[in-house]
């Protein structure tokens, strides 16, 4: 990922959640951070690493990238555009 | 569903998913069923019966390479289109081993075509699609040099989308190209330029257990699998006369009707797009203008794919889903994923020759409210 880590507002621990409940956590908690902000999804559901970009897409957000959280779990990064 | 809470019996279901398989045609099962009783001998046999399979035999390839734009003696009938795709693809692959070994292929090629290139033991290489499923060209081209053989499909499975086979085929430089046409044969008629090529009869409303294997005059192709000795040594196992001969008569109906009933599906897949898109957090994906005519995806956020399918059947409808909870893989649809589309809550609907206007509208009627109620379920 990037050299520079992103500073993480808000991280959603989705481990074991399936597909499409890391999606639905992400929805509900994108409101609990300030635009321009970082929220990080850590999930362990193979579908999350296509579907946090395609959400992203769908609903006018950033895609940072992924990286992953201290147990080396997955991690996804949206910035909230609006 | 409120039929059943009323004690009315429930409507028959309204099938949606003849890209899956579509109902045996007609004309398929009057020819089927004659041929039961006549094409029961071994057409290798020299005794009457023996001819007169070898004949009706026969007379299926004749009818089968007129439909799909070939010569008869390009036309092999195998196992399925499972055994098509993998015949032809390896057979390809077999017959370059000297010039090379690697397989490149789309990235959203059948699992046929994965499974098939995985069990080679040799690299295989995907090249990228855009947004529409349609394969970035150049990639391709870059990966093929030096290529045993390249496989790119007539149309995308689950999205619908066509990929430039023919455009893709002048480009190889001497490569041989195997393309996987079973969700487009005898719907559409097949692009120029592959090599080798295969098909599938339930996807056009002939029987199961009938595929199509096309190998183009002149071109290298060594059997993968143990030889037999049977009338076509591109196949093996005693040949099924009677259902070759239903998927002879489906595909010649077929063919006949295609022009009309293409446009009617086109025109409905159309509708729908509209008015799925219409609905709030909705990724209608594939190519809207260069797709097959009779097949549509779409996916819902939020919804889980399994959930939706089984509220459209308990609401009479039989659609099929690319979602990793429908898969028995748990993993999400590798073509929904390499078009960067949403995974989740994904429907593909797909027309048949019996499909209505009326069944169309009745899906469209439900659908809204039926994935309003899942994300309410899950306070969305």
């Amino acid at each position: 990922m990037t050299s520079r880590p992103e500073e993480v507002a808000l991280e959603l621990d989705c481990r074991a959640m399936m597909c499409p409940l890391p999606i639905i956590e992400l929805a509900r908690h994108a409101g609990d951070i300030a635009v321009g902000h970082v929220l990080a999804v850590v999930a362990t559901d193979v579908a999350a690493r296509h579907d946090v970009p395609a959400w992203c897409r769908m609903r006018g957000h950033e895609y940072v990238g992924e990286d992953v959280a201290t147990d080396g779990a997955p991690r996804f990064l949206v910035r909230r555009a609006v | 569903m409120t039929n059943a809470a009323q004690g009315s019996p429930t409507p028959p279901p309204r099938y949606l998913d003849a890209a899956s398989s579509e109902p045996l045609h007609p004309a398929a099962r009057e020819t089927l069923l004659a041929a039961l009783d006549q094409g029961y001998g071994d057409p290798r046999r020299l005794h009457r019966p023996g001819r007169s399979a070898r004949l009706l035999l026969d007379n299926a390839r004749a009818v089968v390479a007129e439909g799909l734009g070939v010569r008869p003696d390009e036309v092999t009938f195998t196992a399925s289109g499972t055994d098509a795709v993998h015949r032809g693809l390896l057979g390809l692959h077999r017959a370059r081993a000297r010039v090379g070994r690697r397989i490149v292929h789309t990235a959203v090629e059948h699992s046929a075509v994965l499974h098939a290139a995985a069990w080679t033991g040799d690299d295989h290489d995907a090249a990228p699609v855009d947004a529409h499923g349609r394969v970035l060209v150049p990639e391709l081209l870059a990966r093929a040099d030096g290529a045993a053989v390249v496989a790119v499909q007539a149309a995308n499975h689950e999205v619908g989308t066509t990929q430039p086979v023919s455009e893709i085929a002048d480009r190889l430089d001497g490569v041989p190209l195997f393309m996987d046409a079973c969700a487009s044969a005898g719907r559409t008629p097949l692009p120029h330029g592959w090599s080798a090529a295969a098909a599938s009869a339930h996807k056009w409303g002939g029987p199961a257990g009938v595929g199509v294997l096309l190998v183009r005059k002149g071109v290298r192709w060594s059997s993968p699998f143990p030889r037999d000795d049977r009338v076509d040594d591109r196949t093996s196992g005693f040949e099924n006369v009677p259902a070759a001969l239903g998927a002879a008569a489906a595909l010649q109906a077929v063919v006949a009707e295609r022009a009309s009933l293409n446009a009617r599906h086109a025109a409905l897949v159309d509708r729908v797009r509209a008015s799925v898109a219409r609905i709030p957090d909705t990724d209608v994906v594939g190519d809207p203008v260069d797709r097959l005519p009779h097949l549509v995806t779409f996916s819902f956020l939020y919804v889980d794919g399994e959930a939706l399918v089984h509220a459209l059947d308990r609401r009479g409808f039989g659609i099929a889903s690319g979602s990793a909870c429908t898969a028995s893989t748990l993993a999400p649809s590798h073509v929904l994923a390499a078009m960067g589309a949403l995974t989740h809550g994904n429907v593909r609907l797909s027309l048949g020759r019996n499909t209505t206007e009326a069944d169309v509208d009745a899906f469209l009627e439900v659908l809204p409210s039926t994935v309003a109620d899942l994300r309410a379920d899950v306070g969305l």
